[in-house]
């Protein structure tokens, strides 16, 4: 099963990789200064790093303002769960190139009176990641017991900050690092809001440098790919480590 | 999870004077209803107002709009496009998921895997279309391929450029989704559920439809309903695979904000928005009900 | 909405820049600056430039931003490269008054005229030169550069003599338009064309929409959007673009050719204008300036386009003959599609071609 679901996902890289590294003509031979001269495009170093930098604030931001509200209401206040949930998915309901007709007004308000910079898009990005975050940070909920928990912790004397932090997130450490890597995916992956408010993000670079260059924009997108994959899996380990020293694995019994 | 609110279950925590305690609790979710209101229901309203502004005033005109053939075409599309990619994606992604949580957690396995569908997840747009195109295109390596052993893919037209090529495509990044969204919950199935059903004399078939289906099943909706919303509002694949017609409302909406014939109408495309979030809200509401009727005897 | 207006009055007062004493924002020639010098100084005082919708491989525009950036040592930022005329108007109201919004624009006619509020008159040092029918009197757009409506495609693969070639059973699944026409001036030229080469006339574009159902009907038509990559993927051989963006892929494709059917010379032309709450004034003045010089008509008749100031740079003597050899040969009378005829032809295909193309 693995191997065939591995095949139909490779398939498509590998094609990509193979007009990467065509030369010009029919029977040129292969290539590889689409990869190479993806190292000499300037505007592309500063869109990496823009990205990178919203990547880290967004899931941050996440993980701050969504975490201790999921916990917090399932424990006082259950009748806004579904309301948070349904929050949640509404990002999803409103197509990007429509919700920045929305945007617009509120960005050129922060562009003129906070800051120009192209981290304000973070403010837009929190809420793009909050279905895919909520979803991953409820799977994990689900399998914990907060109320038990919480009212053990508490009856010892703990207080909440203690309770979110040492009680509850250990034991939903795989759904938290879900979290932040789709957060970090998306961010790095986005393209819509940023290329209609004149941003250039590392998509957006993608974009213009697939209009100066075919195979370099498709050595870009490969390289992106892989770059974010093993960020991503860099993460992994990094969190995992994390887990094991505070010996969370399954329910604090 | 699904927290059914019952007379005892009010708070965990020391007991305060009655009337503070009530808003103290609310208080909680400020944060949260802040920071969405200002950038998701202020840019939403907005759009919504747009739906309904006219040349003298609010006027209903651009709903009526919607009612046109072309229009309700691509409304049934969309939902045909998003239902299937979200159902192909939501299984397989299902059984990949289980396949990953039943293995070593700490294997390489499982987190090559992970990570590799963190970054699938979220690849689309131009560059996904194109690197299909160039897999099973018309001149795709795997077409050719498949053409010099004398099988043509194509004998009755190119189906990837049709509506079954693009649900194709979608399932590429909901397959992904799934797997990263539906995974921890079952990571939180305990292994003594399996050994208590085995000792209570029941077979396989027992502990999944008696045991972790119905726990499960809630979080399989909610992931449903995630990535047929995902699928819904997707623009950018479609847009570079079947360019000609706004066979989906998204590239009907791209169509009423860009077009430079002069046949933009901004306020076309917020109605057509509007449609959207209201077909969106129906799903949810369906997968509330669905929701609430299984997990009726959850804590 | 209330507030929106009220931003843009905000933003429009701080957007006028000043600089020793000239108002650039307001300034109708370089005269205004004292001369080109003044403006070289008050452009580089401003040191950047945005523009939107200029990718790289449309008319030469990537040489055309370098050899700007290198002469004055302007920073031009390039947003939303695959844009239309149409977002850039909507990027110039949405962003008004944010130091990211357009500068300049160029932009399809029916976009321009139908947005001539936002422009700010100008008259480059060329003005003369810019034929009357070509610009407006009042200076506030002018056409730049132009091209033929053509069928670009692979002569190792096909060979082209007129349009009704395409319905030929080799064609099969090689043929596509450069957008869709109910939204893309270039897509909405090649319907036209392909009308005008079927029967049909510029007030009657029913002709290429029946055509373009035929075409499909085959199995000849595919849907996808044609790009560079498509192209040098060979997954669309055969493309319906400007004679100048087509000519952009022979890059790629040596044995890419461009046909202009000699009984359907369908041209355009696309304006310039520059925003009148640009951020960076005297910037986009001085890019229009070097836009209309010599060597910016050159550089767009090097990208395989027609420079508007061809005829008055033929007399001079100063148009590049290799470029100007090296342009697709054309014969017959070239037409020019009207406004009202543009707006006729996009009715009519937004009630038609969904259904033309059987989606």
């Amino acid at each position: 099963m693995l191997v065939v679901l591995g095949v139909f996902f490779l398939l498509p890289i590998a094609a990509m990789i193979e007009f990467a590294t065509r030369g010009v003509g029919i029977d040129a031979p292969r290539t590889l200064t689409s990869f190479t001269s993806i190292l000499s495009s300037p505007d592309l170093t500063g869109a990496i790093v823009a990205s990178l930098e919203l990547a880290a604030i967004t899931s941050v931001a996440m993980l701050a303002i969504l975490l201790p509200t999921m916990i917090w209401t399932r424990i006082r206040v259950p009748r806004m769960v579904r309301v948070i949930e349904v929050l949640c998915l509404a990002p999803l309901t409103i197509p990007a190139i429509v919700l920045v007709v929305g945007l617009a007004p509120l960005y050129q308000w922060i562009n003129i009176n906070i800051s120009d910079s192209i981290l304000t898009l973070a403010f837009a990005y929190v809420i793009l990641v909050l279905p895919y975050a909520y979803r991953a940070l409820d799977a994990g909920l689900s399998g914990v017991d907060i109320r038990t928990l919480s009212e053990a912790a508490r009856s010892l004397g703990a207080g909440w900050a203690t309770v979110m932090w040492r009680v509850i997130v250990p034991n939903m450490s795989s759904a938290v690092l879900n979290a932040c890597l789709l957060s970090v995916a998306v961010v790095l992956g986005e393209f819509t809001i940023a290329n209609l408010l004149n941003f250039e993000n590392l998509q957006v670079a993608i974009a213009l440098i697939g209009r100066a260059n075919a195979g370099v924009s498709i050595a870009v997108a490969v390289a992106s790919l892989m770059f974010v994959f093993v960020l991503l899996l860099a993460l992994s380990f990094i969190a995992r480590g994390g887990a094991r020293r505070r010996g969370a694995h399954g329910v604090v019994a | 999870m699904t927290a059914v609110a019952s007379p005892t279950a009010g708070s965990a925590g020391r007991p305060r004077a009655g009337s503070l305690r009530f808003p103290f609790a609310w208080l909680g979710t400020v944060p949260f209803l802040g920071y969405v209101s200002l950038f998701l229901l202020l840019p939403t309203a907005i759009v919504v107002a747009g739906a309904f502004a006219g040349a003298r005033g609010p006027s209903l005109a651009n709903i009526s709009a919607l009612t046109q053939p072309y229009i309700v075409d691509s409304f049934v599309h969309s939902v045909v496009l998003s239902a299937a990619s979200a159902a192909i994606g939501a299984v397989v992604g299902a059984i990949l998921a289980y396949v990953l949580a039943t293995g070593n957690r700490e294997g390489a396995v499982r987190r090559v895997v992970t990570a590799a569908c963190g970054v699938l997840s979220q690849f689309g747009g131009v560059t996904l279309a194109f690197a299909f195109i160039a897999t099973i295109g018309g001149a795709g390596f795997v077409t050719l391929w498949l053409q010099q052993h004398g099988i043509n893919i194509y004998a009755n037209g190119v189906w990837l450029y049709q509506l079954s090529g693009l649900i194709l495509v979608y399932t590429y990044f909901e397959i992904p989704l799934m797997v990263i969204v539906f995974l921890p919950a079952l990571d939180g199935i305990r292994p003594q559920w399996r050994e208590a059903t085995a000792n209570l004399g029941g077979s396989s078939w027992h502990y999944w439809r008696h045991v972790a289906g119905p726990l499960l099943f809630p979080s399989f909706l909610g992931c449903l309903l995630l990535l047929f919303a995902n699928a819904f509002s997707a623009y950018a694949t479609a847009a570079a695979l079947i360019n000609q017609g706004g066979i989906i409302v998204p590239l009907q909406i791209s169509n009423a904000l860009s077009s430079e014939v002069g046949l933009a109408q901004a306020d076309v495309a917020s109605a057509l928005a509007l449609a959207m979030v209201l077909i969106v809200v129906v799903v949810t509401v369906l997968y509330s009900t669905l929701q609430r009727r299984t997990a009726r005897w959850l804590p | 909405m209330a507030a929106f207006a009220v931003i843009t009055a905000c933003g429009s007062a701080s957007a006028a820049g000043n600089s020793g004493g000239v108002d650039a924002a307001t300034a109708t020639s370089a005269s205004a600056f004292g001369g080109m010098s003044g403006l070289i100084a008050a452009a580089k005082k401003e040191g950047q430039l945005n523009v939107i919708a200029l990718p790289p491989d449309w008319a030469n525009y990537g040489s055309i931003i370098s050899g700007f950036t290198a002469k004055y040592g302007i920073k031009v930022n390039s947003a939303n490269p695959n844009g239309s005329s149409q977002d850039e108007v909507n990027a110039v109201r949405a962003q008004s008054g944010t130091s990211r919004a357009p500068d300049v624009l160029d932009i399809g006619m029916a976009v321009a005229l139908a947005n001539t509020s936002l422009f700010a008159p100008y008259e480059v040092s060329e003005w003369n030169d810019v034929p009357a029918s070509q610009k407006a009197a009042n200076g506030l757009w002018y056409q730049d550069y132009g091209g033929y409506m053509s069928i670009g495609y692979d002569s190792s693969k096909f060979t082209i003599t007129s349009v009704q070639d395409l319905l030929k059973p080799q064609f099969k699944g090689a043929v596509a338009l450069n957008g869709d026409p109910t939204k893309a001036n270039a897509a909405l030229n090649g319907v036209m064309m392909a009308s005008l080469a079927n029967g049909g006339s510029l007030d009657n574009i029913a002709a290429g929409v029946a055509f373009f159902h035929k075409l499909n009907q085959l199995g000849n038509f595919v849907p996808i959007q044609a790009t560079t990559a498509t192209v040098k993927n060979g997954t669309t051989p055969v493309v319906f673009d400007w004679d100048y963006l087509s000519a952009a892929h022979g890059k790629d494709v040596p044995s890419w050719k461009v046909f202009v059917p000699p009984d359907a010379v369908l041209g355009g032309y696309y304006a310039q204008a520059i925003s009148k709450t640009a951020p960076d004034p005297a910037a986009a003045r001085l890019w229009e300036e070097y836009l209309y010089s010599t060597v910016g008509q050159n550089l767009w008749l090097q990208g395989g386009a027609r420079p508007v100031e061809m005829a008055a740079m033929t007399t001079a003597g100063t148009l590049n003959q290799t470029y100007a050899a090296a342009l697709p040969p054309v014969g017959g009378t070239p037409v020019f599609m009207s406004p009202t005829q543009a707006t006729a032809a996009a009715t009519y295909l937004n009630s038609n071609w969904a259904q033309a193309i059987g989606s």
